[in-house]
């Protein structure tokens, strides 16, 4: 069953198109990823799921009901919540309290602040330290538990290895499993692409607002990606579909890029 | 033994201002909102008893039982009314709105209740006082007062730190859209910050209008004490309010005790003194915001 579609949206910075045309579908417990260089338009597809960014065309369905128009916090309520980019916790707030704002609309589910605390043991000893004086990987560790303890049903992370050590980022995402136990569907925006092909079942990689390219992570293969993530397939064969979408026969490699991504994995 | 008088009644004084003080500090912690119409409304309060009082049997008491639900009210309607619309264009628009509705509250009140000087009625309370010893005596209004001002703002404290809504009004106050990201209706958080900001100022009011006359103009020079302790104390900080209206009481009634025309001009220097040496108030912001 699909928990999330979208259908042709557009999203605008001003006169900027950073989101164009996208169409996308996510089902119950599915894990999607949404890889793509920088302004790829990532972080703005899942503001914009979460309704603090409006779109200026196309449809937002949400257990198959239209919520491009309402409110973030009603969103929050019906069961979305997002890992915002670069934390964004309270920070004259302690660790349990930050995690309690979570609690907020008292959505039922598995999720309560202890058994978040079990999720991350560390955050036990420290639930009245202030959110400000933790490390990076510990604040994303509060920004997630924070999103989970609203209860969602559609979880978005945008960038949770943004500025940490790949061995904090490796931690961060050994806990997914146990959050997609719940049964939880997730869209993850990531940069990391080796990170996000490890944990998705479909992955989508953005480049310009428009979906340069999807699959299974099984399906596709490194070259495919990195033509996908660059844009050498669709600038060198010309040959990209209608939607934006690039053929999967257009194989090229992407050379004389030096964004220092990972593709392989 | 006179200036031990001098200092507890100044102290008292504080409480006053303390808790005309505590919605400034709160509409400013919490919003960043400088209410430039928060002493107007203190004295829009103070006619709003003066009228239930003089139309009904009923005393000061039920005066206050009445009015401080129809301010917390009223400051609720015009944040999700008028306020908020007005936050949402610029900080500066926010103060345009205040001061507009200033000028509006004290001109309203003008035409319906002129320009004379009222006072409420609560008998035999105005003069009844704490007989200390020859030299001290405490009156029971100055008294309560400073009692009020403590008991809303311990209550104000506890409401921020262990109530749900009160945790999200400080959430709300670090990161506006991340408190949206977790559910809370930002209008709303605001509003009810706004209804309690409301409520104490048409306490703080009523107290007045209790021990002194008022009239329609008063306004003002209750926004700039109340400014004034909020400053000394620090931004932002309900503690530090508490403690800079019992230094602005304080600089008042010791100015006063040297020549009795010091009185404002003391006040105004510890005012300015705080400011040029210690522009983050004696207890700078931590906890709201």
């Amino acid at each position: 069953m699909t928990v999330l579609s979208v259908d042709g949206l557009t999203v605008h910075h001003g006169q900027l198109a950073a989101v164009v045309d996208l169409d996308l579908a996510v089902g119950e417990g599915e894990t999607l990823a949404i890889i793509g260089a920088n302004g790829a338009g990532k972080t703005t597809l899942l503001r914009t799921i979460a309704g603090v960014l409006r779109p200026t065309t196309g449809t937002i369905r949400y257990d198959g009901q239209d919520v491009t128009r309402m409110p973030a916090h009603r969103r929050v309520a019906a069961g979305i919540a997002l890992v915002p980019e670069g934390r964004r916790l309270f920070p004259a707030l302690t660790v349990a309290e930050n995690l309690a704002t979570g609690a907020y609309r008292k959505r039922p589910g598995p999720w309560s602040v202890d058994r978040i605390i079990e999720l991350f043991p560390w955050m036990a000893d420290r639930t009245g330290q202030a959110a400000a004086s933790l490390s990076g990987g510990e604040q994303q560790a509060v920004a997630i538990g924070r999103a989970l303890a609203t209860n969602p049903r559609l979880l978005l992370l945008d960038e949770l290895s943004l500025g940490l050590a790949p061995i904090v980022v490796r931690g961060l995402y050994e806990r997914l499993p146990e959050i997609l136990a719940q049964g939880t569907t997730v869209l993850l925006v990531e940069q990391d692409v080796s990170q996000a092909l490890r944990v998705a079942d479909q992955v989508c990689c953005l480049r310009g607002g428009r979906a340069a390219l999807r699959g299974r992570p099984a399906d596709l293969s490194a070259e495919q990606i990195q033509a996908a993530y660059f844009g050498a397939a669709a600038t060198r064969n010309g040959d990209a579909d209608a939607d934006g979408t690039a053929n999967v026969g257009a194989l090229s490699v992407a050379t004389g890029s030096d964004a220092g991504e990972e593709t392989t994995r | 033994m006179t200036w031990v008088n001098t200092i507890v009644q100044g102290i008292l004084l504080g409480g006053l201002y303390a808790l005309f003080a505590c919605g400034l500090s709160l509409m400013f912690g919490v919003m960043r909102i400088v209410n430039l119409a928060h002493g107007d409304l203190g004295v829009l309060a103070a006619f709003l008893a003066y009228s239930v009082m003089s139309a009904t049997p009923l005393g000061a008491f039920w005066a206050v039982l009445i009015v401080l639900p129809v301010f917390a009210a009223f400051g609720y309607a015009l944040q999700r009314g008028l306020i908020q619309r007005s936050l949402s264009i610029s900080p500066l628009s926010t103060l345009l709105v205040t001061f507009g509705l200033s000028v509006v509250i004290q001109n309203a009140l003008l035409e319906k209740y002129s320009a004379d000087s009222r006072a409420l009625n609560v008998g035999s309370l105005v003069t009844a006082a704490l007989r200390v010893n020859a030299s001290m005596s405490l009156s029971y209004l100055a008294l309560l007062t400073f009692g009020l001002a403590i008991v809303v703002i311990v209550a104000l404290q506890l409401f921020l730190s262990r109530s749900r809504t009160g945790r999200m009004m400080r959430a709300a106050s670090d990161d506006p859209e991340a408190a949206t990201l977790v559910g809370a209706d930002s209008r709303h958080i605001y509003a009810v910050a706004t209804a309690i900001a409301f409520a104490t100022v048409a306490l703080a009011g009523l107290m007045f209008a209790m021990r002194s006359s008022f009239d329609p103009s008063i306004g003002p020079t209750r926004l700039i004490f109340a400014f004034e302790a909020v400053v000394i104390g620090g931004l932002g900080s309900l503690w530090g309010t508490l403690l800079g209206g019992m230094v602005l009481g304080l600089a008042q009634t010791l100015g006063a005790q040297l020549d009795p025309t010091l009185l404002l001009l003391s006040g105004h220097v510890i005012f300015l003194a705080v400011l040029a040496f210690r522009p983050q108030g004696l207890i700078p912001q931590r906890k709201l915001a």
